[in-house]
């Protein structure tokens, strides 16, 4: 998963990836030769006695010391640019794809496990790329190159090489198998605590009002002992790991100097190859350890990629297909054909064979209970959903031929819970068409019921407003949304129960207004309130995903029980008569 | 082996705070450390020990090689000499430097290398290493246990301070705040103390010991590595000023790019129908490009810590290899002395960026402890009684008599939210509050479970005094479904029975009935075994609403509070409901807070709320016959209706 996310994303860096590497094998190269003239100085000014050897060596090792600091620094910039860019391209790619989801699969992650994944997640492969961009290519070629020089500096020697390198290999293996699943576990710990919490805090009233305060004490007990018990465990681990690996890198040194020494004085090597070797040695047991560390994130950015790739890899629910056909007379006509809808492996259907249809220039409205299906129907017209069996109809073509951006074009959507993006009134009011002129804006407005609250709002229509809408009230956020989905000018309008925060009155108005504006139009309306739908041309009442009645307010009262039940609910039995 | 971009970009989200701020928050963290004392004091001998064993390390090994080219010197000088003669030998034939080099020798002439003095130097050096890492091991063990438990306890201080914080609190406070402290913050705060505290400690040891090893081998050295000290330090300084402000930005950028994630998916759908598809990806690619430019930069400069670092550890080593050169030719100084400082040199190095990376840590570490510690500091609630042995005599069956008696709150000195309301319920009797938004109906529910305590008058419960009353007792007596619909992570089974864990199916599912919520529950895939995430996402408002009535249905206590419960539920559903809720009520005392009038109609006694103030009180048509509020709202609502 993460190499093949990694290798993708560095695909378009190659070239300067490749430099990259060269420059970092030029730095290890010069950092493996310092020890080597270091040994010169010894062997060829120190004993020789030689001060002039040792000047001119010197020089060098500086020289060598700036141009080795000049290609880690030309380094370092190559590898932040590549690894930062590689992840940008991934947020891009992460955010681009969900804007082609379907509303089923952003429920399926969840608006705050997709902004996880695009930012977190993202960045934990960052973190990744911008190690393996520089210590994991260093720590190979330091660890080649350390042998090389070391084999150059004493062969005989070097065969101490064949056992320090496998124990602390070994050694490391040891510990980040013992470590990693636990660390793992130490991650979904934490996670439970902060679940716990923060449900302490969004349930404070609940859990005070039902006396589960010592409840709760006890489940976030169990979560805080669990997590200090693993915690400790790794982190003793970790104590264990670094003096023993300090130990295994210690002893080496103890023991080139024990068999190195022999040689030097059998004659058959020089002593300063001797310091330089115990260098070496220390910078392959060195970069054995730092591979180590990067490896040590290794879990986490392959965990992250695999979220990421979820993402990546999800085909939209709904597509377009693959030769969108294009309806050749778009009137606003919406048919349901014997539609069926079922979430998947789901007891019963949430609709059942409906067949109905909404005309132009007529308002359709749609009631019935909680859990009845009514949003569920309203989601299938834009394609939110596709239905189970049975055909969706739009200007004459069944939705799943037509391409999703056009069939769009056609719909205003008022959404059950009114969401209004940050900015000012006015960009929330030209979202659909950013071409409407300000005579449109408030044209739209007025019928919304909403031109008197604009009007006041400090600015008018440059007045600002919060994400999601939430500076205005509930009543003058729908209104906004209607106002919006009336300045767009579709031919079909979809209004689900967004009038409930409005008072009797002023949905009343709306109405009256929205007949005049929405003459040729297919409206929808979706409510709860008898009051909202009685005028339409059209209700269908809709019980337990069926169709148990259609027709206008008197033909239903007259011949549809479960209508009867409603308006009697509402309105007292005075009002069914 | 530093802790490079992570410890960097961690670092980066401390906000600026004065020093003063900083030392009362690091005392404070010393403080909760203070339990630990004895161990940490062991944990600090423990370090010096371990430290003290491993810097004489390569001292010792210098001195293998000492005794190494001592040998080697010596084999070449004609045996039987005298080292005195040896010198003189090589000044006469011209070889002064090797004649001075020797001066400073300890050899026998024409002897070669003494391997028995070579073992026993080597063994003392193994030794030396292993009792260090032996130490060092103890330390870490030692402090793992502190740090946990000291995190373990901290992460139960905060818990029960939620638990012991008033309402009030949650009301002023963002919840997203609170729970970034006690989340977030903590979670930093145990890294800083677990990573850090350990390291830092065993780096600023290594650095006095070395310092002191290098001291006492050569001072002329020394001085070398000291002058590289401060530059390794203004140097990491000097850049991560610089990265600082980059990673503000790229922090503030990731914030602006997050904020328009989230926006873009809260809306998802409206994006699509509105088509604004290509805008809003434009858009992101425009924000993301910043964040990648600050990105960009910060890693930049908090990478070239290391390198620089490198350099000039470099320069430092290329220094005491000529300058060591220049001195052990001249016998003013042991090649062993040399090697050994050119270890300790590159030993010096790693724990300066270590401690640099620490530092920063430790800065992000302290910013969370002072938000931690504002969060603990938060006044507690009142404490209940301690002598409580008042009882109500409610057992859970029966209804219960609730009276106020000139009961006054208010939120802020001049503004009282209930302002002297006098009131007797008695067992059994349904209650139904009605008035416009902001009258105080919430509030008044809210003291009865005692969310709030009152200012002034009397709350009685079966006659006694809520004062007399611990919380829990009085909010036993109580089942409620509040406005904000409440779900836990869990099963749908689990989320009903919240109140009563131990009920058995049967009891669950007769709940859920009565509440309509097994129509629903059985539509999806699991059942009673859905889990549900903790907005419920895969639940509609209505359903949500529905599942709360359940769990108070389930709950099964003397007095019933329904705060606005059924307003996203349909009207037909509400009426089956309330048929549900009066079997339920039988012999219960329950108070109703409606909008929709419809409602309320048939409760014992409407009382009309406005201003905090019970403007009128009585049934439905005494209220009606009055022509006041109570008839002006509910005329109201069928005006729609009749256009």
């Amino acid at each position: 998963m993460l190499t093949r996310l990694v290798l993708r994303h560095l695909r378009p860096y190659r070239r300067p990836v490749a430099l990259l590497v060269v420059l970092l094998m030029a730095q290890t190269v010069g950092n493996l030769y310092l020890p080597n003239l270091n040994a010169d100085i010894i062997n060829g000014g120190v004993v020789a006695g030689n001060l002039h050897y040792i000047l001119r060596t010197g020089v060098w090792m500086l020289l060598l010391t700036l141009a080795v600091g000049a290609f880690a620094v030309v380094a370092v910039f190559f590898a932040s640019r590549v690894s930062m860019a590689a992840g940008a391209d991934m947020r891009g790619a992460i955010f681009t794809r969900v804007q082609s989801f379907a509303a089923r699969d952003v429920n399926a992650f969840g608006t705050a496990s997709l902004i996880t994944r695009n930012t977190n997640d993202v960045q934990q492969i960052q973190i990744f790329l911008q190690m393996a961009l520089t210590v994991m290519v260093i720590a190979p070629i330091m660890s080649v190159g350390g042998i090389i020089m070391a084999l150059h500096e004493g062969a005989r020697l070097s065969v101490l090489l064949l056992v320090t390198v496998p124990v602390m290999a070994i050694f490391i293996g040891a510990v980040m198998i013992r470590v990693i699943p636990q660390f793992r576990s130490m991650q979904l710990k934490i996670d439970r605590i902060n679940q716990v919490l923060r449900e302490q805090i969004t349930g404070v009233r609940v859990i005070r009002a039902f006396v589960r305060t010592r409840y709760e004490a006890d489940r976030f007990e169990v979560a805080n002992a669990s997590l200090t018990t693993t915690a400790l465990r790794v982190n003793r681990v970790f104590a264990l790991a670094m003096p023993a690996m300090m130990t295994i890198l210690n002893l080496s040194s103890v023991a080139v100097i024990w068999f190195g020494g022999r040689f030097v004085s059998e004659g058959s090597m020089p002593i300063g190859n001797l310091t330089a070797f115990l260098t070496y040695i220390l910078q392959i047991l060195l970069s054995v350890m730092m591979a180590v560390m990067v490896a040590i994130l290794v879990p986490r950015a392959a965990a992250s990629a695999e979220r990421i790739e979820a993402v990546l890899d999800t085909t939209p629910a709904v597509a377009d297909p693959s030769t969108p056909v294009t309806p050749s007379a778009p009137s606003g006509l919406v048919q349901l054909r014997d539609v069926v809808f079922a979430y998947p492996g789901s007891e019963r259907p949430v609709l059942e064979n409906l067949t109905v249809d909404f005309e132009p220039g007529a308002t359709s409205a749609i009631i019935g209970g909680t859990g009845s299906g009514k949003t569920t129907l309203v989601n299938l017209i834009p394609r939110f959903f596709d239905a189970t069996s049975g055909a969706v109809v739009v200007n004459g073509v069944d939705v799943r031929d037509q391409a999703l951006e056009p069939l769009w074009a056609e719909i205003g959507l008022v959404p059950q819970t009114a969401y209004l993006f940050s900015g000012t009134v006015e960009s929330n009011l030209r979202f659909g068409r950013p071409e409407a002129t300000d005579a449109e804006l408030w044209r739209a407005l007025e019928v919304a019921q909403a031109r008197d609250f604009v009007a006041t709002m400090p600015g008018g229509l440059d007045a600002p407003i919060d994400q999601g809408g939430t500076n205005v009230s509930g009543g003058q956020r729908q209104r906004l949304a209607i106002a919006r989905a009336l300045v767009k000018r579709p031919r079909i309008y979809l209004f689900d129960d967004c009038f409930s925060a409005l008072d009797a009155a002023t949905d009343a108005r709306l109405r009256a207004a929205l007949i005049d504006e929405t003459a040729d139009a297919t409206v929808v309306i979706v409510a709860q309130r008898v009051s909202t739908v009685m005028h339409a041309d059209r209700i269908v009442v809709l019980d337990d995903g069926r169709i148990v009645g259609v027709g206008t307010h008197h033909h239903l009262l007259a011949d549809c029980e479960p209508y009867r039940e409603i308006v009697i609910s509402q309105l007292g039995a005075a009002a069914a008569t | 082996m530093t802790m490079g971009p992570m410890g960097a970009m961690r670092g980066a989200l401390a906000p600026p705070r004065s020093s003063q701020d900083v030392r009362r928050t690091a005392r404070r963290l010393v403080q909760l450390l203070r339990p630990d004392r004895w161990r940490l004091w062991g944990a600090l001998a423990l370090g010096v020990t371990s430290v003290a064993f491993m810097v004489s390390g390569p001292q010792i090994l210098g001195n293998a090689t000492n005794v190494l080219f001592d040998g080697l010197v010596a084999k070449r000088l004609p045996a039987g000499t005298t080292q005195r003669q040896a010198e003189q030998f090589l000044r006469a034939h011209g070889h002064q430097q090797l004649a001075s080099m020797i001066a400073g020798m300890h050899l026998t002439p024409g002897v070669g290398v003494n391997i028995d003095q070579m073992g026993r130097v080597l063994g003392a050096a193994a030794l030396v290493y292993l009792v260090g890492a032996t130490f060092s091991y103890l330390q870490g063990y030692t402090m793992a246990g502190v740090t946990q438990r000291v995190m373990s306890q901290m992460r139960r201080d905060v818990e029960t301070k939620l638990s012991r914080l008033p309402l009030r609190y949650f009301d002023s406070h963002p919840h997203g705040d609170v729970l970034s402290r006690v989340t977030n913050d903590i979670d930093n705060l145990t890294t800083t103390i677990q990573q850090g505290l350990s390291q830092l400690l065993t780096s600023a040891l290594t650095v006095i010991g070395v310092l002191a090893m290098m001291l006492w081998i050569s001072p002329l050295l020394a001085v070398v590595a000291v002058i590289t000290i401060p530059l390794a330090f203004v140097v990491t300084v000097l850049i991560a000023r610089r990265s600082q402000v980059q990673f503000a930005a790229q922090w503030n950028r990731t914030g602006t790019l997050n904020g328009l994630v989230e926006e873009t998916h809260s809306g998802h759908e409206l994006v699509q129908v509105f088509g604004r598809r290509d805008a809003t990806v434009s858009e992101f690619t425009r924000q993301n490009r910043r964040l990648y430019e600050s990105s960009f930069r910060a890693q930049f400069l908090s990478g070239i810590v290391q390198p620089s670092v490198q350099f000039i550890s470099n320069l430092n080593y290329v220094v005491i290899a000529v300058v060591g050169g220049y001195r052990v030719a001249s016998g003013l100084l042991s090649l062993g002395a040399v090697t050994a400082f050119i270890q300790y040199s590159r030993q010096f190095t790693m724990p300066i960026t270590q401690i640099a990376g620490q530092m920063n840590m430790l800065q992000s570490g302290l910013a969370s402890a002072e938000r931690v510690f504002e969060f603990l500091d938060a006044p507690d609630e009142r404490a209940d009684r301690a002598d409580s042995d008042a009882r109500t005599g409610v057992d859970g069956t029966g209804g219960a008599r609730v009276t106020f008696e000139h009961v006054t709150f208010r939120y802020e000195a001049d503004e009282p939210l209930i302002d002297d309301v006098n009131l007797d319920v008695l067992p059994g009797q349904t209650i139904a509050i009605v008035g416009p938004t902001g009258a105080g109906k919430t509030t008044l529910v809210n003291l009865l479970v005692r969310f709030y305590e009152i200012d002034s008058g009397h709350l009685r419960l079966n006659g006694v005094d809520y004062r007399d009353l611990t919380r829990d007792e009085v909010r036993r007596c109580f089942a409620m479904v509040l406005q904000d619909t409440w779900v836990f992570a869990g099963s749908i089974r689990d989320n009903i029975a919240y109140a009563r864990p131990e009920a058995t199916d049967d009891e669950v599912i007769a709940a859920a009935i009565a509440a309509h919520v097994d129509n629903f529950v059985r539509t999806l895939p699991a059942g009673y075994e859905t889990q549900l995430d903790e907005d419920a996402s895969n639940l509609s408002s209505g359903q949500r609403q529905l599942l709360t009535i359940a769990r108070a249905f389930l709950a099964d206590q003397s007095v019933l509070i329904l705060d606005e419960a059924t307003s996203n539920v349909d009207t037909r559903t509400e009426v089956l409901i309330q048929e549900a809720m009066a079997r339920l009520r039988q012999g219960r005392t329950s108070f109703v807070i409606a909008h929709r009038l419809s409602t309320i109609r048939h409760a014992d006694t409407i009382l009309v709320m406005d201003h905090g103030r019970i403007v009128e009180q009585g049934d439905h048509e005494a209220l009606m016959a009055r022509r006041g509020l109570y008839f002006d709202l509910y005329n109201s609502q069928f005006a729609g209706a009749e256009t």
